[in-house]
């Protein structure tokens, strides 16, 4: 785990000039910086969602939604680890949850999703805690493969293939009389990702943190530091388990509708790269990771649309180059950049930084 | 009774497939501690260049015979150009190389085939004649016999099957002793693909057809019977095979044939937690 350990720490202590942080340490208050950059960055996208238009804050609905999930995951492959290819499944869990109670308020309904999803998680991650990774990593995939079963088992309450339909309540009359549906699901889903980044960012420069890091470097001298490993790991799946479910909730509320066919294998396998491209070592990976899964499809339409050939390869190649482009990507920055996006990008700014203040010390 | 002998013969012809293919899974991870979860996409991918062999020269067997070379090829191609780039580092590196290639290889797939399902039949009739067998559930059952044979044979009486066996155990004193380890990985990589495109070939014929994913829900059933077996053992994973197959028949016949991921997913769970070394797993210290 040695090469992940190296791009985690390049990433945690980026963010504030290199000396400065080295001599003070963890002074200051943690979680009042996090509310502090939060807010800020919420203030300049509420500003945004105003300036764009519906198509564009509808694509951001998206980062948000998969900014819900994706923090959990890189926690869990990160910060601990352990590999799911079934995170997919647990998002079904939330979304299905949201659909079938579309006469509670939305909020309460998005919290059963994320109970009903904790639950599930905490059931699959008991099983998960003595597992390492191929086993777990198999025994998810076949939670993945399984969520079409259970939706055409149980087709009377989860509607089979065609899966189910429901309304949202349109954004409160306050907001004014032309407040577009996109902006409103932007706003929603971006505040559910900001609350999963403030906690899971709190909760990584906590004692628990390092817990999870400890168990992931070496399992042996972390039982003997009094570390409970397998509670550990459990912890783990089930908090990114709960960010699953309140990223299938997002879905469901984007789409309006769920079906078995958003929430299999492929979307796992989806989530799994958006971590790893976006970069595994800390959790600002999860947001490269949420732009790239969004914006490599219109990229790849772009590009097709852009070779001029006939239709019929136009569209064999419309639904199948963006995964060879990700399969590719993904062999390639695991061979060669296990730091991810979000490595490139720290290294790039300080080189930057370097060079403009032609200052070696730094480096 | 009719039905239950049909099924447990159904199940036992699915299971000799499904432990043809944990033997692929098994053989790559005694040799390079790496669960291949890219061994559905490759051996699909061989399963193709049957069909287009097939459809050019109007012979099955020629298919047949060039899907096996292919896998060969191709197995040596993954080996050597990314398998071994990951072989040092953590595991979790080489689970996310092989699900890119899984990706990667489904979506050329679908780029040269598109991703209709393909008629692929098979080349003897599948109706039932004597006792709910049919003489394509003989000719499965008879190839993956003759394979456990050939690769019986092969680790048990042959000088590279001894050297195989060496590098997987005990890689440095094989090295030290003049054993490439280095090739035996490759060798059992190009071993491991023709075992896994052999399975599919003898699979697909009885599914829906051919398609990039089709062996999605088979790699997790053989996966399973490898885990079953205990993931190391060879003989474990053909009884692993045979126990999810019959399991799976009885499901699919007694339950509902939607229900058989359930199964897989419910025997896996329960082995993983009540026996996670496989049913014939022995205590041992676990290494540091």
């Amino acid at each position: 785990m040695s090469g992940m350990a190296n791009s985690t720490d390049t990433a945690t202590v980026a963010p504030a000039p290199p000396r400065a942080r080295a001599t003070t340490g963890r002074r200051g208050n943690t979680l009042l910086r996090h509310v502090l950059i939060a807010t800020v960055v919420g203030v300049v996208v509420v500003i945004a969602t105003y300036q764009i238009e519906p198509f564009r804050n509808y694509q951001l609905a998206t980062i948000g939604a998969y900014l819900c999930v994706l923090p959990g995951l890189i926690l869990l492959t990160g910060f601990t680890g352990q590999i799911s290819l079934g995170h997919g499944a647990l998002m079904a869990a939330g979304a299905y949850t949201v659909a079938l109670t579309p006469d509670l308020p939305f909020l309460f309904s998005l919290l059963a999703g994320v109970l009903v999803a904790t639950v599930l998680g905490a059931v699959i991650g008991v099983a998960a805690a003595r597992l390492h990774g191929p086993y777990l990593a198999g025994a998810t995939l076949a939670v993945a493969v399984s969520v079409p079963a259970v939706t055409t088992t149980f087709d009377g309450l989860f509607g089979g293939d065609a899966g189910l339909t429901f309304a949202v309540s349109p954004a409160p009359a306050s907001l004014g009389a032309y407040f577009p549906f996109e902006r409103w699901q932007a706003w929603i889903t971006l505040l559910g990702a900001a609350v999963v980044m403030l906690l899971l960012a709190n909760l990584v420069r906590s004692r628990f943190g390092r817990t999870l890091r400890a168990v992931r470097d070496d399992e042996v001298a972390a039982s003997l530091a009094g570390i409970h490993v397998g509670r550990v790991r459990v912890l783990a799946f089930v908090l990114s388990a709960a960010g699953a479910g309140l990223g299938g909730g997002m879905f469901a509320l984007l789409a309006q509708s769920v079906s078995p066919g958003a929430y299999g294998l492929t979307l796992s396998l989806n989530l799994m790269l958006a971590i790893v491209l976006g970069g595994l070592g800390g959790l600002r990976g999860a947001v490269w990771g949420a732009i790239v899964l969004v914006a490599l499809q219109p990229l790849a339409d772009w590009a097709t649309s852009g070779l001029d050939a006939d239709p019929a390869l136009q569209q064999r190649l419309e639904g199948t180059l963006p995964l060879a482009i990700f399969g590719a990507a993904l062999i390639v920055v695991m061979t060669t950049a296990p730091g991810g996006l979000d490595a490139l990008v720290t290294r790039a700014l300080r080189r930057l930084r370097g060079a403009r203040r032609s200052d070696p010390a730094a480096r | 009774m009719d039905r239950f002998l049909f099924l447990t013969m159904d199940g036992v012809t699915r299971g000799t497939i499904y432990a043809a293919f944990a033997l692929a899974l098994v053989l790559i991870w005694r040799g390079t501690r790496v669960v291949n979860f890219a061994q559905g996409a490759m051996a699909v991918a061989t399963v193709y260049i049957a069909y287009s062999v097939s459809g050019a020269t109007g012979s099955y067997w020629l298919g047949f015979a060039s899907a096996l070379v292919g896998a060969a090829l191709l197995g040596a191609v993954i080996e050597l150009v990314v398998a071994r780039r990951v072989h040092d580092a953590p595991p979790l590196n080489a689970i996310v190389v092989a699900i890119g290639l899984v990706l990667f290889l489904q979506a050329v797939l679908g780029m040269i085939y598109t991703n209709e399902y393909l008629a692929f039949p098979a080349p003897f009739s599948q109706n039932a004649v004597f006792a709910g067998v049919s003489p394509y559930d003989v000719f499965v059952f008879g190839v993956v016999v003759a394979l456990l044979g050939v690769l019986t044979w092969l680790f048990t009486r042959t000088p590279l099957g001894l050297r195989m066996r060496a590098s997987a155990f005990a890689p440095e004193v094989s090295r030290l002793l003049g054993v490439d380890v280095a090739l035996m990985r490759t060798l059992g990589w190009v071993l491991a693909a023709v075992v896994g495109s052999l399975a599919a070939l003898l699979v697909i014929p009885t599914e829906l057809g051919l398609h990039p994913t089709a062996m999605d829900d088979v790699f997790v059933a053989a996966f399973t019977a490898a885990v079953v077996g205990g993931l190391d053992s060879p003989a474990g994973a053909v009884l692993g095979g045979l126990i999810v197959g019959v399991l799976l028949s009885y499901v699919g016949g007694y339950v509902r044939s939607d229900a058989t991921p359930l199964a897989v997913l419910g025997l896996l769970v329960v082995v993983l937690l009540v026996r996670p070394g496989g049913l014939f797993a022995v205590p041992s210290a676990r290494r540091v």
